[in-house]
């Protein structure tokens, strides 16, 4: 029986419902000393001294004088510190570390630091750091706009988003050789490894290794090589391993949050519902210093537009500076904000023209042969059509919405599209690996591809032994450890199974040539074992310009419709989201029920980000920073989930698959809104608190 | 041990427990109460609804007698935290805590309930009306322990409504609790320092004022700020809505 | 202090007011009980003490003085929850997991999905959404 395609028993065990699976947390190692991160109190300014209070036996005591190699987290742009030198750019920064083997010792010292306070900048409209600029432009919009029956402009907001992984941020790194192992809550052992030898010196010995990790979502993207700098420093210095934990509040205050965006568009439209351009401006704040903000608003332009295709076309991006503590990846990396502003921009464009939005977007929706805003022309594998029809079509759209008119009842639709894998020529500077190993039991996978919960042991097990042709229970994987397993890049980018999964399969062919029809238990028998490495393969068709953001973006895009219907209370305009249905194509589910598992949770989480997840931020910092405060959605808070998904094979996926992970996150939100704009407010930003809405209802 | 250092008494956790793990209640000198099975059961003596001091929220779901005398009292304990908080929080502890988000102490306003203290030297009933004198302070003495919770029967119809962030595991914005009877009562959480009784509010209703400036007068008796889960603005307009809503609800 | 843990006599020296999660996890060795928040918000670390899940992380040592305490780890490696919800997809991460089989204990064969959405309204799940965990529940209880 083939593995891809079938709900096969999962590589994880057990052991997540036993408690028996490690995570980072749950190791002590003899000797073991407790971290603690002394953290700045002001959002900017200088420091003037630091100091800490009375002798604490035992206590180790580390600042960026104790950094061997460059005091830089080595990630796009070389800006953020470890550790503050002398100037603070937010609050929260972290300035001083200290580690000692009792917790009740190390959390009682006191450490005083005086600073010289500047005046900082919150707000980003305000700012005058670029932090990165984009520009895409198609045609000739200044004209067509000219010349279009109507023009329709909009701005729109969405604020802040907390991952909330429910396993916060942990490392634990251990002293190893001469240098250092560091066992981590993480998605990308490779990025920590980098970053690490920014640190210490490329020489250092440096194992980086993925411990169980209790979700990530982008948040343990980039933050991880934060957390593991610092461990590391205080490992070395105490000779000792070190464990930094932070808790739920630090966690909130102190790591990445999803970019708040001001999304500004102007569109022009003939009277009979055609759009002939679309002026867009994308602002996103990107936090005191850059992490990923250049890559978040290349995704967030290039998805701008929408699902729609569109002659003219500019798209204007700008991530800027703030002194707020930086934000980074969540999943969606930009398209959640760029297409809540558009989806919701074409709903006001239906009601302006007095036109049913669902007839709106099936005249403009992309078909295989148009183009996006890059100039990307649509093969057969666009899908915006198959699931705008679908999901229209199983929920009675049109119906229904005339049925709700003048109730607390109301249905929002929205239709949207996700790029699988790394922006333009992203993955082509990746240039990831993967590897194969005959054993004597059969095939081992070592890949630096993560498993945070959305299945990638699995699946790739089910690629290779489909591609292999052997039983599924006889390959094995990896547990990923930098000294180990191929450099496969992040995992992100709803890329683990279009691109790293491809190269597996063509690992496993070229295994499967060599083994000659032999098992690979008997092959190796014989011969003993032998290696598979491979790297990434652009398709030859690709054709992308780094300066102008022209042509192919994307090597594929996976496409979904979300229908939501909600009922709100008339007391309390509290929005209750009573059903959903989403409907998503992905090329090809290669585990059913890992696809369904990642549609079902990346739809929750659009919920939280639409109804109930609200940052507060108080002088730069988040206000709310408990899990009492910062709400996501209990059992009670999310509704039926009713999941269809469709297949539109991508023939450069595995087995047709296309990226799925990051494109559910994309559509609820602006379905939401569609629908609570349907009771007659105007509501153009996120969250959709009672609060905010009590506030649009009055205008 | 009343000649050493004050002690705080323990019960359920769910509150005290919590700010002291993250270190925002100054460490001090716990005395633990939760095994004291005579603070708990829930009965009823000459027409009075008696609660135990331990009375849990899941105690409370499960109680027939509660069913049948205080039935706004299960709702609110079914809107309090989740299971797990159920099973341990305690009407003593909801009480005690002072906060003005408490969501059984408009229920136990609203009701003219009893809060029994006891000291060494004596017990002393106070109604609920009269505990709170400030924001999280009330007339108990460093010496007492509220041992029980007094509710006399309960005329007219009874209604309860919490404004929460979500679902479950919510803290009010506003919550609120009233009965329709030969006089109306109305209580309010979230909106002041402490709990309100709408005396003005419920004196205007009872004589026949029309519910559209019963509304008007509630405005003045109470004082909702802005924090981080929620407005003034925001509370104040619920408030108002929530009053009709008991209005006419309950004709 | 003395317990049952797992159906073993335990005796813990530790601070009263130590919590017992931290107690079970660190003095005990029992890591299978997670720590998500540490305000009772989460579920990640619910045991059931004399029968009633609780947030361990609410629980002073004190207040288990001859009470009887349970774990994940008290299921052992075989029960039938255990097996769906690897089966069923209601473990992606698996952090919330053993908290959420916890909570799940309490509930009676005959339990509708609302009385499911109800007893497991204390336990926060980032990843699936929830959908998956009702069915893991409702398959297991088939077995």
């Amino acid at each position: 029986m083939a593995a891809v395609g079938n709900s096969v028993p999962r590589k994880d065990g057990i052991g997540k419902a036993t408690g028996r699976a490690v995570y980072a947390d749950d190791i002590v190692m003899p000797g073991m000393l407790h971290g603690r991160t002394i953290r700045s109190t002001i959002p900017h300014g200088r420091i003037r001294s630091v100091n800490v209070v009375g002798d604490v036996p035992g206590l180790i005591v580390v600042d960026h004088y104790d950094i061997p190699g460059r005091n830089v987290v080595d990630l796009i742009e070389q800006d953020q510190p470890f550790l503050v030198e002398r100037d603070v750019r937010h609050l929260a920064e972290p300035i001083l570390l200290l580690a000692h083997e009792d917790r009740d010792v190390l959390n009682a010292v006191r450490v005083e630091i005086d600073y010289e306070e500047l005046e900082p900048v919150f707000d980003p409209e305000r700012s005058q750091g670029i932090l990165k600029a984009i520009d895409i432009v198609k045609g000739d919009v200044e004209t067509a706009l000219a010349d279009a029956d109507f023009i329709v402009e909009g701005t729109y907001r969405t604020g802040h988003q907390e991952h909330v992984y429910i396993e916060p941020n942990v490392v634990v790194a251990m002293p190893e050789k001469d240098g250092i192992a560091v066992f981590g809550s993480l998605q990308c052992p490779f990025y920590v490894l980098k970053a690490l030898k920014s640190l210490l010196g490329a020489s250092a010995h440096i194992r980086v290794v993925q411990t169980e990790t209790g979700g990530g979502f982008g948040g343990k993207e980039e933050y991880p090589s934060m957390i593991a700098g610092h461990a590391t420093l205080l490992a070395l210095k105490s000779g000792r391993p070190v464990k930094i934990l932070y808790d739920r509040v630090e966690d909130m205050i102190a790591t990445t949050k999803r970019h708040p965006s001001i999304v500004r568009h102007r569109t022009g439209v003939m009277r009979d519902g055609r759009i002939v351009a679309m002026d867009v401006g994308v602002l996103l704040d990107g936090g005191a210093y850059s992490t990923l903000s250049p890559v978040v608003l290349s995704r967030g332009c290039i998805h701008a537009a929408g699902a729609y295709r569109c002659d003219n076309t500019r798209i204007r991006g700008r991530a800027v500076a703030t002194n707020t503590p930086p934000n980074g990846a969540f999943r969606g990396f930009g398209a959640p904000q760029t297409e809540f502003a558009v989806e919701v921009h074409i709903e006001r464009i239906a009601e302006e023209l007095g036109m049913d939005p669902v007839s709106l977007r099936e005249l403009n929706a992309l078909r295989p042969g148009d183009t996006t805003a890059t100039g990307q022309v649509m093969g057969t594998d666009c899908s915006a059509h198959i699931v705008l029809e679908e999901a229209v079509r199983r929920t009675d759209f049109r119906a229904k919405r005339e049925q709700y008119r003048g109730t607390n009842r109301s249905i929002g639709l929205a239709l949207f599209f996700h790029g699988a894998g790394f922006t333009g020529s992203g993955e082509r500077h990746l240039n990831s690996k993967a590897r194969i190993d005959l054993t004597e039991r059969g095939v081992r996978i070592a890949v630096g591809s993560t498993e945070i919960g959305q299945g990638t042991r699995t699946m790739h097990a089910q690629i290779v032994a489909d591609a292999l042709a052997i039983p599924y229970e006889d390959v094995e994987v990896a547990q990923p450890d930098t000294t180990v397993v191929a450099d496969s890049g992040p995992t992100v980018a709803s890329r683990t199974c279009m691109v790293v999964g491809k190269i597996l399969e063509q690992c496993a062919m070229e295994m499967k040539e060599r083994l000659g029809g032999m098992s690979p238990s008997d092959y190796h028998a014989k011969h003993g074992g032998f290696s598979v490495l491979r790297k990434y393969e652009p398709p030859g068709w690709i054709e992308w310009d780094d300066h102008t953001y022209r042509r192919d973006a994307y090597a594929t895009y996976a496409w979904g419709c979300d229908v939501v219907e909600i009922e709100m209370d008339p007391d309390t305009l509290e929005v209750r989201p009573v059903k959903v249905t989403a409907v998503q194509e992905f090329g090809r589910p290669i585990h059913p029920a890992l696809a369904r598992g990642q549609i079902e949770g990346g739809t929750a989480q659009g919920l939280g980000y639409a109804l109930l997840e609200h940052v507060v931020m108080r002088n730069g910092g988040m206000a709310n920073a408990q899990l009492t405060n910062y709400i996501i959605p209990t059992t009670l808070d999310t509704p039926e989930l009713d999941i269809v998904m469709l297949e539109n094979p991508y023939a450069g996926g595995p087995f047709g698959a296309k990226g799925l992970g990051e494109l559910p996150v994309d559509g609820p939100a602006p379905a939401v809104v569609n629908a609570i704009r349907h009771f007659g407010i105007d509501l153009r930003e996120i969250p959709a608190i009672p609060e905010h809405l009590v506030t649009c209802a009055s205008r | 041990m009343l000649a050493e250092e004050a002690r705080t008494p323990i019960a359920g956790a769910t509150d005290l427990y919590v700010a002291l793990n993250f270190g925002t209640l100054a460490p001090r000198r716990f005395v633990d109460i939760w095994g004291i099975d005579d603070l708990r059961g829930i009965d009823v003596r000459d027409d009075v609804l008696v609660m135990g001091a331990l009375t849990t929220y899941t105690d409370i779901i499960r109680s027939p007698l509660v069913a049948e005398r205080l039935p706004m009292l299960i709702d609110a304990a079914r809107q309090i935290g989740g299971p797990q908080i159920q099973n341990r929080g305690t009407i003593a502890g909801n009480i005690a805590n002072g906060s003005p988000a408490a969501d059984s102490v408009p229920v136990f306003a609203a009701a003219d309930a009893v809060v029994v203290l006891r000291s060494i030297r004596q017990e002393r009933r106070i109604p609920i009306t009269q505990f709170y004198t400030a924001y999280r302070a009330s007339v108990m003495r460093a010496d007492e322990l509220i041992v029980a919770i007094e509710v006399p029967r309960v005329e007219g119809k009874q209604w309860f409504r919490k404004v929460g962030t979500r679902a479950a595991q919510a803290i009010s914005k506003v919550v609120a609790a009233g009965v329709r009877g030969p006089s109306p009562k109305f209580a309010l959480g979230s909106i002041a320092p402490t709990v309100v009784r709408a005396y003005a509010t419920e004196r205007a209703l009872a004589s026949g004022t029309p519910i559209e400036q019963a509304v008007l007068t509630l405005q003045r008796e109470i004082a909702p700020i802005d924090d981080v889960r929620s407005t003034a603005t925001y509370r104040a307009q619920v408030a108002q809505r929530l009053l009709r809503r008991f209005w006419s609800e309950t004709n | 202090m003395r317990f049952t843990l797992n159906g073993v006599a335990t005796n813990v020296d530790a601070h009263p007011m130590s919590r017992l999660l931290d107690v079970v996890r660190e003095e005990c060795q029992l890591t299978g009980t997670k720590e998500g928040c540490g305000e009772g918000e989460c579920g990640a670390c619910t045991v059931l003490v004399d029968g009633d899940p609780v947030c361990s992380c609410l629980v002073p040592l004190a207040q288990v003085e001859g009470a009887e305490v349970v774990t994940i780890e008290g299921l052992g490696d075989d029960h039938p929850l255990q097996h769906a919800f690897m089966n069923e997809v209601g473990a992606q991460c698996g952090i919330c997991t053993p908290g959420m089989i916890m909570a799940a204990l309490s509930l009676d064969p005959d339990a509708s999905i609302d009385d499911i959405k109800v007893a497991l309204s204390g336990n926060l799940c980032r990843c699936t959404g929830y959908s998956a965990i009702y069915r893991a529940i409702m398959k297991a209880r088939r077995q």
